[in-house]
Protein backbone atom coordinates (compact mmCIF):
# COMPACT_ATOMS: atom_id res chain seq x y z
CA UNK A 1 0.00 0.00 0.00
CA UNK A 2 1.73 3.40 -1.03
CA UNK A 3 0.74 6.49 0.72
CA UNK A 4 -2.41 8.06 0.51
CA UNK A 5 -2.02 11.21 -1.35
CA UNK A 6 -4.76 12.94 0.47
CA UNK A 7 -4.44 12.57 4.82
CA UNK A 8 -6.54 14.17 7.15
CA UNK A 9 -4.51 14.39 10.66
CA UNK A 10 -7.14 15.45 13.70
CA UNK A 11 -8.23 18.38 11.29
CA UNK A 12 -10.06 20.95 13.07
CA UNK A 13 -12.60 23.68 11.70
CA UNK A 14 -13.79 26.43 13.89
CA UNK A 15 -16.12 29.22 13.26
CA UNK A 16 -15.59 31.22 16.11
CA UNK A 17 -17.59 28.66 19.06
CA UNK A 18 -19.15 26.19 15.74
CA UNK A 19 -17.16 23.10 15.28
CA UNK A 20 -17.39 22.58 12.01
CA UNK A 21 -14.68 19.11 11.51
CA UNK A 22 -14.46 17.27 14.89
CA UNK A 23 -10.80 15.97 14.87
CA UNK A 24 -11.52 14.50 11.36
CA UNK A 25 -9.18 11.82 9.93
CA UNK A 26 -9.29 10.88 6.78
CA UNK A 27 -7.42 9.86 4.13
CA UNK A 28 -7.85 8.97 0.22
CA UNK A 29 -5.22 6.68 -1.80
CA UNK A 30 -3.94 7.79 -5.26
CA UNK A 31 -6.44 6.96 -8.03
CA UNK A 32 -9.35 6.34 -5.81
CA UNK A 33 -13.01 7.96 -6.05
CA UNK A 34 -14.39 8.47 -2.55
CA UNK A 35 -18.14 10.17 -2.44
CA UNK A 36 -18.63 12.09 0.54
CA UNK A 37 -22.72 12.11 1.67
CA UNK A 38 -24.37 13.57 4.71
CA UNK A 39 -26.92 16.16 5.74
CA UNK A 40 -26.86 19.73 4.85
CA UNK A 41 -24.27 21.22 7.36
CA UNK A 42 -22.31 18.55 8.07
CA UNK A 43 -19.10 19.78 6.95
CA UNK A 44 -19.32 17.84 3.31
CA UNK A 45 -18.32 21.40 1.45
CA UNK A 46 -15.85 22.55 4.41
CA UNK A 47 -14.00 19.58 3.18
CA UNK A 48 -13.49 19.93 0.20
CA UNK A 49 -12.86 23.55 0.22
CA UNK A 50 -10.18 23.47 3.09
CA UNK A 51 -8.42 21.23 -0.04
CA UNK A 52 -8.72 23.79 -2.05
CA UNK A 53 -7.68 26.59 0.31
CA UNK A 54 -10.82 28.22 -0.25
CA UNK A 55 -11.12 27.77 4.19
CA UNK A 56 -8.17 27.54 6.71
CA UNK A 57 -7.80 25.27 9.04
CA UNK A 58 -8.06 25.79 12.67
CA UNK A 59 -6.25 22.35 13.74
CA UNK A 60 -4.33 19.17 12.83
CA UNK A 61 -2.55 18.71 9.97
CA UNK A 62 -3.52 18.13 6.07
CA UNK A 63 -1.22 16.12 3.92
CA UNK A 64 -1.72 16.31 -0.17
CA UNK A 65 1.06 14.12 -1.98
CA UNK A 66 3.13 13.34 1.30
CA UNK A 67 3.27 17.43 1.92
CA UNK A 68 1.32 19.25 4.29
CA UNK A 69 -0.72 21.35 2.49
CA UNK A 70 -1.43 24.26 5.18
CA UNK A 71 2.31 23.95 6.72
CA UNK A 72 5.85 24.07 5.66
CA UNK A 73 8.49 22.31 6.93
CA UNK A 74 11.09 24.52 8.68
CA UNK A 75 13.53 22.91 10.15
CA UNK A 76 12.01 19.88 11.05
CA UNK A 77 8.88 21.30 12.40
CA UNK A 78 5.46 22.68 10.45
CA UNK A 79 4.95 26.52 10.58
CA UNK A 80 1.86 28.19 8.95
CA UNK A 81 2.34 27.45 5.25
CA UNK A 82 3.02 31.21 3.37
CA UNK A 83 1.41 31.88 -0.19
CA UNK A 84 4.01 30.71 -2.25
CA UNK A 85 3.56 27.20 -0.39
CA UNK A 86 -0.11 27.42 -0.99
CA UNK A 87 0.45 28.01 -4.36
CA UNK A 88 2.00 25.13 -5.65
CA UNK A 89 0.32 23.15 -3.54
CA UNK A 90 -3.00 23.94 -5.27
CA UNK A 91 -1.32 23.06 -9.16
CA UNK A 92 -2.02 19.31 -7.87
CA UNK A 93 -5.91 20.01 -7.72
CA UNK A 94 -9.47 21.32 -9.02
CA UNK A 95 -13.08 21.91 -8.06
CA UNK A 96 -16.04 21.92 -9.57
CA UNK A 97 -18.43 24.24 -7.81
CA UNK A 98 -22.28 23.63 -7.49
CA UNK A 99 -22.99 26.91 -9.04
CA UNK A 100 -20.13 26.68 -11.39
CA UNK A 101 -18.65 30.22 -10.97
CA UNK A 102 -17.99 30.30 -14.69
CA UNK A 103 -16.48 33.22 -15.92
CA UNK A 104 -19.29 34.95 -17.43
CA UNK A 105 -17.76 37.77 -19.46
CA UNK A 106 -15.40 35.24 -21.12
CA UNK A 107 -16.06 32.96 -23.70
CA UNK A 108 -16.06 29.23 -23.25
CA UNK A 109 -12.63 28.81 -25.17
CA UNK A 110 -11.01 31.52 -22.99
CA UNK A 111 -12.81 30.40 -19.46
CA UNK A 112 -10.53 27.41 -20.48
CA UNK A 113 -7.39 29.21 -21.59
CA UNK A 114 -7.20 31.44 -19.24
CA UNK A 115 -5.24 29.75 -16.55
CA UNK A 116 -3.26 27.45 -18.44
CA UNK A 117 -1.96 30.57 -20.25
CA UNK A 118 -1.42 33.19 -17.02
CA UNK A 119 -0.59 30.38 -14.46
CA UNK A 120 1.20 27.88 -16.68
CA UNK A 121 2.21 29.83 -19.35
CA UNK A 122 1.11 27.38 -22.14
CA UNK A 123 1.69 29.25 -25.61
CA UNK A 124 -1.98 30.56 -26.70
CA UNK A 125 -1.79 27.66 -29.39
CA UNK A 126 -0.81 25.17 -26.88
CA UNK A 127 -3.60 26.20 -24.43
CA UNK A 128 -6.18 26.18 -27.37
CA UNK A 129 -5.67 22.81 -28.25
CA UNK A 130 -5.55 21.53 -24.91
CA UNK A 131 -9.37 23.43 -24.72
CA UNK A 132 -10.92 21.95 -27.90
CA UNK A 133 -9.38 18.43 -26.45
CA UNK A 134 -11.00 19.20 -23.43
CA UNK A 135 -14.23 20.76 -25.13
CA UNK A 136 -14.60 17.39 -27.35
CA UNK A 137 -14.08 15.09 -24.02
CA UNK A 138 -17.27 17.37 -22.64
CA UNK A 139 -19.24 17.08 -26.31
CA UNK A 140 -19.28 21.12 -25.86
CA UNK A 141 -17.05 21.76 -29.11
CA UNK A 142 -19.35 23.64 -31.33
CA UNK A 143 -20.07 25.86 -28.05
CA UNK A 144 -16.53 27.46 -27.87
CA UNK A 145 -17.18 30.94 -29.26
CA UNK A 146 -20.29 30.93 -26.86
CA UNK A 147 -20.35 33.40 -23.57
CA UNK A 148 -21.37 30.68 -20.41
CA UNK A 149 -24.72 33.05 -20.11
CA UNK A 150 -25.66 31.16 -23.13
CA UNK A 151 -25.67 27.83 -22.51
CA UNK A 152 -27.97 25.44 -20.02
CA UNK A 153 -26.86 24.51 -16.46
CA UNK A 154 -25.92 21.38 -17.88
CA UNK A 155 -23.47 22.83 -20.74
CA UNK A 156 -22.08 25.59 -18.14
CA UNK A 157 -21.54 22.43 -15.68
CA UNK A 158 -19.64 20.31 -18.31
CA UNK A 159 -17.47 23.98 -18.82
CA UNK A 160 -16.96 24.24 -15.44
CA UNK A 161 -15.33 20.37 -15.62
CA UNK A 162 -13.12 21.07 -18.62
CA UNK A 163 -12.06 24.03 -16.79
CA UNK A 164 -10.73 22.30 -13.69
CA UNK A 165 -8.94 19.75 -16.14
CA UNK A 166 -7.07 22.28 -18.23
CA UNK A 167 -4.97 22.56 -15.26
CA UNK A 168 -4.29 18.94 -15.43
CA UNK A 169 -4.84 18.59 -11.53
CA UNK A 170 -3.99 15.07 -9.79
CA UNK A 171 -7.13 15.34 -7.97
CA UNK A 172 -10.37 16.49 -8.88
CA UNK A 173 -12.44 17.64 -5.83
CA UNK A 174 -16.67 18.15 -6.88
CA UNK A 175 -19.03 19.85 -4.54
CA UNK A 176 -22.64 18.73 -5.42
CA UNK A 177 -22.03 19.14 -9.06
CA UNK A 178 -25.66 18.84 -10.55
CA UNK A 179 -27.42 20.06 -7.42
CA UNK A 180 -28.14 23.49 -9.09
CA UNK A 181 -29.37 21.97 -12.56
CA UNK A 182 -32.73 20.90 -13.70
CA UNK A 183 -33.23 17.61 -13.09
CA UNK A 184 -32.94 16.78 -17.33
CA UNK A 185 -29.71 18.23 -17.35
CA UNK A 186 -28.29 16.29 -14.56
CA UNK A 187 -27.65 13.15 -16.52
CA UNK A 188 -25.18 14.47 -18.84
CA UNK A 189 -22.89 16.18 -16.49
CA UNK A 190 -23.05 12.30 -14.76
CA UNK A 191 -22.22 10.93 -17.79
CA UNK A 192 -18.79 13.23 -18.03
CA UNK A 193 -18.02 12.61 -14.47
CA UNK A 194 -18.30 9.42 -14.94
CA UNK A 195 -15.87 9.01 -17.70
CA UNK A 196 -13.60 10.64 -15.80
CA UNK A 197 -14.07 8.13 -13.10
CA UNK A 198 -12.72 5.66 -15.34
CA UNK A 199 -9.37 6.80 -15.25
CA UNK A 200 -6.91 5.39 -13.31
CA UNK A 201 -4.46 8.44 -12.23
CA UNK A 202 -7.17 10.35 -11.30
CA UNK A 203 -7.87 10.85 -7.82
CA UNK A 204 -11.72 12.11 -6.92
CA UNK A 205 -13.67 13.32 -4.38
CA UNK A 206 -17.20 14.19 -4.64
CA UNK A 207 -19.90 15.30 -2.80
CA UNK A 208 -23.32 14.40 -4.40
CA UNK A 209 -26.74 14.04 -3.32
CA UNK A 210 -26.98 11.16 -6.36
CA UNK A 211 -26.94 8.03 -4.56
CA UNK A 212 -27.32 5.48 -7.36
CA UNK A 213 -24.87 7.19 -9.13
CA UNK A 214 -22.07 7.33 -6.16
CA UNK A 215 -22.89 3.97 -5.94
CA UNK A 216 -22.08 2.95 -9.54
CA UNK A 217 -18.46 5.34 -9.57
CA UNK A 218 -17.39 4.96 -5.99
CA UNK A 219 -14.41 3.00 -4.30
CA UNK A 220 -15.69 4.09 -1.02
CA UNK A 221 -18.38 6.32 0.36
CA UNK A 222 -17.77 8.26 3.25
CA UNK A 223 -21.11 9.21 5.46
CA UNK A 224 -20.42 12.47 7.16
CA UNK A 225 -22.66 13.97 10.34
CA UNK A 226 -21.83 16.62 12.43
CA UNK A 227 -18.17 17.26 11.08
CA UNK A 228 -17.03 13.82 11.83
CA UNK A 229 -17.51 10.50 9.43
CA UNK A 230 -20.18 8.77 11.03
CA UNK A 231 -19.95 5.32 8.87
CA UNK A 232 -17.70 4.29 5.62
CA UNK A 233 -17.10 1.34 3.20
CA UNK A 234 -18.02 0.08 -0.10
CA UNK A 235 -20.88 1.74 -2.06
CA UNK A 236 -21.82 -1.76 -1.42
CA UNK A 237 -21.78 -1.46 2.20
CA UNK A 238 -23.33 1.75 2.70
CA UNK A 239 -26.10 1.54 0.30
CA UNK A 240 -26.63 -2.09 0.79
CA UNK A 241 -26.24 -3.02 4.52
CA UNK A 242 -25.52 0.51 6.45
CA UNK A 243 -24.36 -0.59 10.28
CA UNK A 244 -25.36 2.75 11.83
CA UNK A 245 -28.95 3.78 12.47
CA UNK A 246 -28.19 7.39 11.96
CA UNK A 247 -27.06 6.01 8.17
CA UNK A 248 -29.97 4.22 7.55
CA UNK A 249 -31.87 7.64 8.46
CA UNK A 250 -30.37 9.38 6.59
CA UNK A 251 -30.08 6.84 3.22
CA UNK A 252 -34.24 6.74 3.86
CA UNK A 253 -34.81 10.27 3.94
CA UNK A 254 -32.68 11.12 0.80
CA UNK A 255 -34.44 8.07 -1.22
CA UNK A 256 -38.07 9.73 0.04
CA UNK A 257 -37.17 12.91 -1.13
CA UNK A 258 -36.81 11.85 -4.75
CA UNK B 1 -15.17 93.01 -26.74
CA UNK B 2 -14.87 89.66 -25.67
CA UNK B 3 -12.57 87.06 -28.02
CA UNK B 4 -12.33 89.15 -30.64
CA UNK B 5 -16.66 89.48 -31.28
CA UNK B 6 -18.54 93.03 -29.60
CA UNK B 7 -21.64 93.12 -28.22
CA UNK B 8 -24.63 94.94 -30.01
CA UNK B 9 -26.34 97.02 -27.25
CA UNK B 10 -28.20 99.48 -28.98
CA UNK B 11 -31.05 97.39 -30.99
CA UNK B 12 -33.13 95.40 -28.13
CA UNK B 13 -32.73 92.42 -25.83
CA UNK B 14 -32.82 89.66 -29.28
CA UNK B 15 -30.00 91.42 -30.97
CA UNK B 16 -28.02 91.61 -27.96
CA UNK B 17 -28.40 87.84 -26.69
CA UNK B 18 -27.78 86.87 -30.51
CA UNK B 19 -24.30 89.27 -30.06
CA UNK B 20 -23.09 87.44 -27.03
CA UNK B 21 -23.88 83.82 -28.46
CA UNK B 22 -20.27 83.17 -29.79
CA UNK B 23 -18.58 84.28 -26.80
CA UNK B 24 -20.93 81.69 -24.60
CA UNK B 25 -20.63 79.26 -26.84
CA UNK B 26 -16.48 79.74 -26.42
CA UNK B 27 -17.51 79.51 -22.75
CA UNK B 28 -19.54 76.64 -23.18
CA UNK B 29 -16.52 74.42 -25.10
CA UNK B 30 -14.47 75.64 -21.89
CA UNK B 31 -16.83 73.98 -19.66
CA UNK B 32 -17.29 70.84 -21.20
CA UNK B 33 -13.33 70.40 -21.81
CA UNK B 34 -13.19 71.38 -18.39
CA UNK B 35 -16.01 68.95 -17.43
CA UNK B 36 -14.08 65.46 -19.75
CA UNK B 37 -10.69 66.50 -18.43
CA UNK B 38 -11.99 66.60 -14.77
CA UNK B 39 -14.52 63.14 -15.55
CA UNK B 40 -11.08 61.33 -17.08
CA UNK B 41 -9.11 62.30 -13.92
CA UNK B 42 -11.82 61.16 -11.69
CA UNK B 43 -12.52 57.58 -13.43
CA UNK B 44 -8.62 57.39 -13.32
CA UNK B 45 -8.17 58.56 -9.52
CA UNK B 46 -11.08 56.65 -8.69
CA UNK B 47 -10.54 53.58 -10.10
CA UNK B 48 -7.06 53.79 -8.33
CA UNK B 49 -8.15 54.64 -4.63
CA UNK B 50 -10.87 51.93 -5.14
CA UNK B 51 -8.21 49.10 -5.81
CA UNK B 52 -6.03 50.60 -2.84
CA UNK B 53 -9.02 50.31 -1.06
CA UNK B 54 -9.79 46.90 -1.03
CA UNK B 55 -6.05 45.72 -1.01
CA UNK B 56 -5.57 43.39 1.57
CA UNK B 57 -2.86 44.95 3.33
CA UNK B 58 -3.81 47.56 5.65
CA UNK B 59 -1.11 49.72 5.27
CA UNK B 60 -2.12 50.40 1.57
CA UNK B 61 -6.23 50.45 2.19
CA UNK B 62 -5.77 52.15 5.40
CA UNK B 63 -4.15 55.39 3.49
CA UNK B 64 -6.42 55.51 0.56
CA UNK B 65 -9.40 54.73 2.99
CA UNK B 66 -8.12 58.35 4.57
CA UNK B 67 -7.57 59.97 1.36
CA UNK B 68 -10.98 59.54 0.20
CA UNK B 69 -12.69 60.84 3.52
CA UNK B 70 -10.07 63.80 3.28
CA UNK B 71 -11.54 64.87 -0.10
CA UNK B 72 -14.98 64.34 0.07
CA UNK B 73 -15.25 66.15 3.15
CA UNK B 74 -13.07 69.56 2.01
CA UNK B 75 -15.24 71.86 0.22
CA UNK B 76 -13.95 71.74 -3.39
CA UNK B 77 -13.13 75.25 -3.48
CA UNK B 78 -10.29 74.62 -0.79
CA UNK B 79 -8.37 72.02 -3.02
CA UNK B 80 -8.99 74.39 -6.25
CA UNK B 81 -7.36 77.26 -4.16
CA UNK B 82 -4.47 74.42 -2.85
CA UNK B 83 -3.32 73.27 -5.70
CA UNK B 84 -3.52 77.10 -7.68
CA UNK B 85 -1.80 78.71 -4.83
CA UNK B 86 0.26 76.19 -3.19
CA UNK B 87 1.66 74.34 -5.68
CA UNK B 88 3.63 76.88 -7.57
CA UNK B 89 5.61 77.23 -3.81
CA UNK B 90 6.68 73.56 -5.17
CA UNK B 91 7.74 74.46 -8.37
CA UNK B 92 4.75 72.94 -9.93
CA UNK B 93 3.26 75.49 -12.29
CA UNK B 94 0.05 74.55 -14.19
CA UNK B 95 -2.00 76.60 -16.48
CA UNK B 96 -5.30 77.39 -14.94
CA UNK B 97 -7.47 75.41 -16.61
CA UNK B 98 -5.79 72.11 -15.87
CA UNK B 99 -5.66 72.98 -12.57
CA UNK B 100 -9.30 73.76 -12.38
CA UNK B 101 -9.79 70.00 -14.22
CA UNK B 102 -7.33 68.24 -12.10
CA UNK B 103 -9.38 69.93 -8.90
CA UNK B 104 -13.01 68.77 -10.06
CA UNK B 105 -11.15 65.49 -10.89
CA UNK B 106 -9.95 64.54 -7.29
CA UNK B 107 -12.66 65.50 -5.80
CA UNK B 108 -15.00 63.37 -7.81
CA UNK B 109 -12.40 60.33 -7.95
CA UNK B 110 -13.50 60.58 -3.83
CA UNK B 111 -16.97 59.58 -5.26
CA UNK B 112 -15.99 57.53 -8.37
CA UNK B 113 -13.56 55.19 -6.34
CA UNK B 114 -17.00 54.38 -3.92
CA UNK B 115 -18.77 53.56 -7.21
CA UNK B 116 -15.91 51.22 -8.51
CA UNK B 117 -15.90 49.69 -4.62
CA UNK B 118 -19.67 49.24 -5.00
CA UNK B 119 -19.22 47.56 -8.35
CA UNK B 120 -15.80 45.44 -7.42
CA UNK B 121 -17.85 44.52 -4.07
CA UNK B 122 -20.96 43.49 -5.97
CA UNK B 123 -19.09 40.34 -8.09
CA UNK B 124 -20.10 36.99 -6.45
CA UNK B 125 -17.24 35.39 -4.00
CA UNK B 126 -17.94 32.09 -6.08
CA UNK B 127 -15.67 34.43 -8.68
CA UNK B 128 -13.07 34.82 -6.93
CA UNK B 129 -12.75 31.16 -5.25
CA UNK B 130 -12.75 29.85 -8.91
CA UNK B 131 -9.59 32.00 -9.83
CA UNK B 132 -7.97 31.21 -6.57
CA UNK B 133 -8.80 27.36 -7.13
CA UNK B 134 -7.07 28.12 -10.71
CA UNK B 135 -4.07 29.13 -9.12
CA UNK B 136 -4.53 32.87 -10.92
CA UNK B 137 -2.89 35.43 -9.00
CA UNK B 138 -4.55 38.13 -6.69
CA UNK B 139 -3.75 40.61 -9.29
CA UNK B 140 -4.67 38.94 -12.40
CA UNK B 141 -8.01 38.29 -10.69
CA UNK B 142 -8.44 41.87 -10.40
CA UNK B 143 -7.55 43.03 -13.64
CA UNK B 144 -8.92 40.16 -15.44
CA UNK B 145 -11.84 38.72 -13.66
CA UNK B 146 -12.94 41.21 -11.23
CA UNK B 147 -12.95 44.81 -12.97
CA UNK B 148 -13.95 43.35 -16.37
CA UNK B 149 -17.29 42.18 -14.86
CA UNK B 150 -17.62 45.24 -12.04
CA UNK B 151 -17.25 48.36 -14.87
CA UNK B 152 -20.11 47.99 -17.21
CA UNK B 153 -22.27 47.62 -14.03
CA UNK B 154 -21.02 50.89 -13.03
CA UNK B 155 -21.12 52.85 -16.14
CA UNK B 156 -24.25 54.26 -15.28
CA UNK B 157 -23.69 55.56 -11.52
CA UNK B 158 -20.21 57.07 -12.90
CA UNK B 159 -22.35 58.47 -15.99
CA UNK B 160 -24.17 60.49 -13.24
CA UNK B 161 -21.25 62.40 -12.32
CA UNK B 162 -20.03 63.59 -15.78
CA UNK B 163 -23.40 65.86 -14.96
CA UNK B 164 -22.04 66.38 -11.85
CA UNK B 165 -18.36 67.51 -12.77
CA UNK B 166 -20.40 70.00 -15.76
CA UNK B 167 -22.55 71.73 -13.13
CA UNK B 168 -19.48 72.75 -10.57
CA UNK B 169 -17.04 73.79 -13.68
CA UNK B 170 -18.51 77.87 -12.57
CA UNK B 171 -16.12 76.90 -9.70
CA UNK B 172 -13.48 77.11 -11.96
CA UNK B 173 -14.29 81.13 -12.60
CA UNK B 174 -12.22 81.95 -8.94
CA UNK B 175 -9.01 81.04 -10.78
CA UNK B 176 -9.69 83.01 -14.09
CA UNK B 177 -10.76 80.13 -15.93
CA UNK B 178 -13.50 81.69 -18.59
CA UNK B 179 -15.83 78.82 -18.60
CA UNK B 180 -19.37 80.34 -19.38
CA UNK B 181 -20.03 81.31 -16.40
CA UNK B 182 -17.16 83.36 -16.25
CA UNK B 183 -17.48 84.81 -19.50
CA UNK B 184 -21.49 85.91 -18.76
CA UNK B 185 -20.76 87.84 -15.80
CA UNK B 186 -17.63 89.45 -17.67
CA UNK B 187 -20.37 90.77 -19.93
CA UNK B 188 -22.52 91.86 -17.70
CA UNK B 189 -19.58 93.65 -15.53
CA UNK B 190 -19.75 95.19 -18.95
CA UNK B 191 -22.87 95.73 -20.42
CA UNK B 192 -24.49 96.73 -16.97
CA UNK B 193 -26.91 93.11 -18.29
CA UNK B 194 -26.94 90.22 -16.43
CA UNK B 195 -30.05 89.20 -16.81
CA UNK B 196 -29.62 88.27 -20.37
CA UNK B 197 -26.30 86.54 -20.49
CA UNK B 198 -27.18 84.72 -17.09
CA UNK B 199 -30.54 83.51 -18.54
CA UNK B 200 -28.59 82.07 -21.73
CA UNK B 201 -26.26 80.29 -19.62
CA UNK B 202 -29.08 78.65 -17.38
CA UNK B 203 -30.22 77.84 -21.01
CA UNK B 204 -27.35 76.32 -22.42
CA UNK B 205 -26.92 74.42 -19.40
CA UNK B 206 -29.95 72.82 -19.43
CA UNK B 207 -29.23 71.55 -22.84
CA UNK B 208 -25.58 70.53 -22.26
CA UNK B 209 -27.06 68.12 -19.45
CA UNK B 210 -29.91 66.75 -21.16
CA UNK B 211 -27.34 66.37 -23.93
CA UNK B 212 -24.86 64.47 -21.54
CA UNK B 213 -27.11 62.54 -19.66
CA UNK B 214 -28.55 61.10 -23.06
CA UNK B 215 -25.21 60.14 -24.72
CA UNK B 216 -24.64 58.20 -20.97
CA UNK B 217 -27.47 56.32 -21.73
CA UNK B 218 -26.61 55.57 -25.09
CA UNK B 219 -22.88 54.37 -24.04
CA UNK B 220 -24.51 52.44 -21.27
CA UNK B 221 -27.26 50.54 -23.50
CA UNK B 222 -24.81 50.12 -26.81
CA UNK B 223 -21.64 49.19 -24.42
CA UNK B 224 -21.30 45.15 -25.25
CA UNK B 225 -22.15 43.22 -22.63
CA UNK B 226 -19.95 40.51 -23.72
CA UNK B 227 -22.10 37.65 -21.90
CA UNK B 228 -23.12 39.87 -18.64
CA UNK B 229 -26.42 40.11 -17.16
CA UNK B 230 -26.14 43.76 -15.98
CA UNK B 231 -29.22 43.50 -14.18
N1 LIG C 1 -18.20 31.19 6.45
C1 LIG C 1 -18.86 30.52 7.42
N2 LIG C 1 -19.11 31.11 8.60
C2 LIG C 1 -19.76 30.46 9.59
N3 LIG C 1 -20.21 29.21 9.49
C3 LIG C 1 -20.00 28.56 8.34
C4 LIG C 1 -19.31 29.17 7.25
N4 LIG C 1 -19.25 28.29 6.23
C5 LIG C 1 -19.86 27.17 6.68
N5 LIG C 1 -20.31 27.32 7.94
C6 LIG C 1 -21.01 26.32 8.74
O1 LIG C 1 -20.26 25.12 8.69
C7 LIG C 1 -21.12 24.01 8.70
C8 LIG C 1 -20.74 23.05 7.60
O2 LIG C 1 -20.94 23.66 6.36
P1 LIG C 1 -20.71 22.89 5.00
O3 LIG C 1 -19.38 22.27 4.99
O4 LIG C 1 -21.03 23.85 3.92
O5 LIG C 1 -21.83 21.77 5.07
P2 LIG C 1 -22.38 20.81 3.94
O6 LIG C 1 -21.63 21.05 2.69
O7 LIG C 1 -22.20 19.44 4.48
O8 LIG C 1 -23.84 21.14 3.81
C9 LIG C 1 -22.53 24.53 8.59
O9 LIG C 1 -23.13 24.46 9.86
C10 LIG C 1 -22.35 25.96 8.16
O10 LIG C 1 -23.36 26.76 8.70
MG1 LIG D 1 -22.29 21.84 0.83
Amino acid sequence: MTEPIIAFDKVVKRYGSHIVLDELDFSVAQGEKVTIIGPSGSGKSTVLRILMTLETISGGVIYVGGEPLWHERKNGDLAPAGEAHLRKMRTQLGMVFQQFNLFPHMTVLRNLTEAPRSVLGLSKAEAKARAEELLKLVGLTEHADKFPGQLSGGQQQRVGIARALAMRPRIMLFDEPTSALDPELVGEVLTVIRRLAEEHDLTMLLVTHEMRFAREISDRVCFFDKGKIREEGTPDEIFGNPREERTRQFLSAVREGK
Amino acid sequence: MLFGYSWDTSHGEWAFALSILPMLLRGLVVTIEASIVGFFVAMVIGLALAALKGARSRIVAWPAAFVTEFIRDTPLLVQLFFLYYVLPDYGIILPAFLTGALALGIQYSAYTSEVYRAGIEAVEPGQHEAAKALDITPRRTFTHIVLPQAVPRVIPALGNYLVSIMKDVPVLSVVTVLEMLNVAKIIGDQTFDYLVPLSMVGALYLILTLVASAIVRIVDVSLPKRGLSLR
